[in-house]
């Protein structure tokens, strides 16, 4: 009984204390006056006093968000970011994902290794890496300008397009991973048997494929869509100073500003749009687990 | 067998081109004589001779390594109890609780992870260095450990363990004799993804740490936000390789074992 009772606690506590009580001290101090938290922020921290503290509740920083439209448009505008870039990542990897499940048995481990790859290497150098050739002097550029198609080179580092080509770069793993492992579940004869019942190949591909990978799809997708939203490295090294995303400006706020009580306040709605988006993607795993059974 | 359309063909060549062809660019490009990353120059190995020479870096990377193989190895401990939990606890108070503790770090954005953690450090009044990052990290890399040992706990045959236990081991014993063996690879693979997480993450470093722990992430962040220089290229390829030779060997020595057991698993067959 003893050993069961350790076994659950240390791992409770343990997510306790370094999970669930730093997300009521974000709340708190989000709910906190901003001049109460002006280094070195004990006061916002006297928990013995719950009754003043209830007194003193001020959603002053909430409301501050909505008075400077940059926060409004910094939560839309990654939201718009999100849903582009998730949407080009599937159009991408959905084709890479399919033509790894029709790929031969003995080929698959080394695709599949090929895609994990990536996702072992820093996130940051992966970012890093296309810092050289997006740039004006940089490879793409460079390429464009030998074969003819531009004879200026385009802008593209530090705007919104390299932010676009960011995401989907580093994400991409993410997307073909639970497409694959949906499509490699299918029964190939059923193929055959839309195209023996007169579907053509693109029909059959539309009716009978896309739906029987809609698991994948939906999975992907959030695993795309939920990191992006809140993305900081991408945006910040390849993105311009008119690229607004939440993840930049909380970092912002905090770091440069030193403003904690409005940082937390833009973690706490950052939160609230994301728990949508989170409930449902556990909800498709959990049908997903029990459709397996 | 489907056969591979045309364009199964060139949408894998493109794709895999895709993912491929920016890291083979930095790679070449980390071999340039010329300061001028995007202009080649000539073959030359002096920025990896500068990199090696660079205290900055060299302790940077000391700090991140330390940190990675605590973190990491903490964070196996725990996850694997918590898949433990998970998957064999039965019922307790709060299990709703702490199965939403084990699944949301997962999906969380990393900026709200770092704030939050940064702002129970200075609540609690501990000094920020290498410890608080050890902490962090802990916490975040055991929820991946503890979905990937669970994955492997769910389609463990329990009667073995039952077995021992009738045989007179103690649970422990148990545990350390039969259970673990069996849940090794996947101990050992989120051993390694908790590594790798520690090693690669920026974000929630640079809020939990103190100016006496300069993860290497940090150190390249701040350096990569000047621009594009060929000593980053020769480190990221550094790393590259390493990541690249790692993971190449592991899915080697996991075939090889896989090939083992099944030819075991024949030979225990023939034998009865």
């Amino acid at each position: 009984m003893m050993r069961r009772f350790l076994l659950i606690s240390v791992p409770y506590f343990w997510l306790l204390i370094l999970f669930l009580v730093p997300f009521v001290i974000v709340l708190k101090i989000s709910l906190s006056d901003t001049a109460l938290s002006i280094p070195p922020y004990t006061p916002t921290f006297d928990w013995s006093d719950m009754g003043a503290f209830f007194r003193a509740l001020d959603f002053e920083n909430f409301l501050f968000l909505t008075e400077d439209d940059l926060y409004w448009k910094a939560y839309l505008s990654s939201l718009k970011i999100a849903v582009i870039s998730t949407f080009f990542t599937l159009l991408i990897g959905y084709p890479i994902a399919y033509g790894m499940a029709r790929a031969p048995e003995e080929w698959r481990p080394t695709l599949m290794m090929l895609v994990i790859l990536p996702f072992w290497t820093s996130f940051l150098i992966r970012v890093y890496a296309w810092m050289g050739i997006l740039s004006s002097e940089g490879f793409l550029n460079q390429f464009l300008l030998w074969t003819g198609i531009i004879s200026e080179p385009l802008t593209i580092l530090n705007t919104n397009t390299a932010v676009y080509i960011g995401i989907v770069y580093t994400y991409l793993p993410f997307m073909i991973l639970p497409i694959y492992s949906a499509l490699d579940r299918m029964d190939g004869s059923l193929i055959e048997a839309a195209e023996d019942l007169g579907c053509s190949r693109l029909l059959a591909f539309w009716l009978v494929t896309v739906p029987l990978s809609r698991n994948g799809i939906i999975a992907g997708s959030f695993l795309v869509f939920i990191p992006a939203l809140g993305e900081f490295v991408i945006p910040s090294l390849l993105g311009g100073s008119g690229t607004l995303m939440i993840g930049k400006v909380l970092w912002e706020e905090f770091f440069s500003n030193r403003d904690w009580p409005v940082a937390s306040a833009v973690a706490v709605v950052l939160l609230l749009i994301l728990v949508i988006p989170i409930v449902l993607f556990q909800r498709n795993q959990q049908k997903q687990a029990e459709a397996e059974q | 067998m489907m056969r591979l359309s045309w364009f199964n063909v060139v949408s894998l060549t493109l794709g895999f081109a895709f993912l491929y062809i920016p890291m083979i660019i930095l790679v070449i490009f980390s071999f340039n004589e010329s300061k001028l990353v995007t202009v080649w120059a000539g073959f030359s190995t002096k920025w990896y001779g500068e990199l090696l020479q660079n205290e900055a870096f060299l302790s940077a990377a000391w700090v991140t390594l330390k940190v990675a193989v605590m973190s990491s190895t903490l964070a196996t401990v725990l996850g694997t109890m918590a898949a433990h939990v998970l998957v064999r606890g039965g019922r307790f108070m709060g299990r709703t609780l702490f199965s939403g503790m084990i699944y949301a770090p997962l999906v969380m954005p990393e900026v709200i992870t770092g704030l939050s953690l940064l702002l129970l450090f200075i609540g609690i009044g501990l000094d920020r260095g290498v410890m608080t990052v050890v902490l962090a990290h802990t916490t975040f890399s055991m929820c991946y450990v503890s979905v990937v040992v669970s994955s492997r706990l769910v389609t463990f045959d329990r009667s073995l363990e039952e077995a021992a236990l009738d045989l007179g081991c103690s649970p422990l014993d148990a545990f350390r004799l039969v259970t673990l063996p069996i849940i090794a690879p996947a101990v050992i693979s989120g051993w390694l993804l908790a590594f790798t997480l520690s090693l690669d993450d920026l974000v929630i470093a640079s809020f939990t740490t103190g100016p006496s722990a300069t993860t290497l992430p940090i150190k390249i962040f701040s350096a990569v936000r000047l621009g594009v220089s060929p000593e980053i290229n020769a480190l990221s390829t550094l790393m590259i390789g390493i990541v690249t030779v790692g993971v190449i060997s592991a899915s080697l020595i996991s075939k090889q074992n896989l090939i083992r057991q099944r030819k075991e698993e024949r030979q225990a067959v023939r034998a009865q």
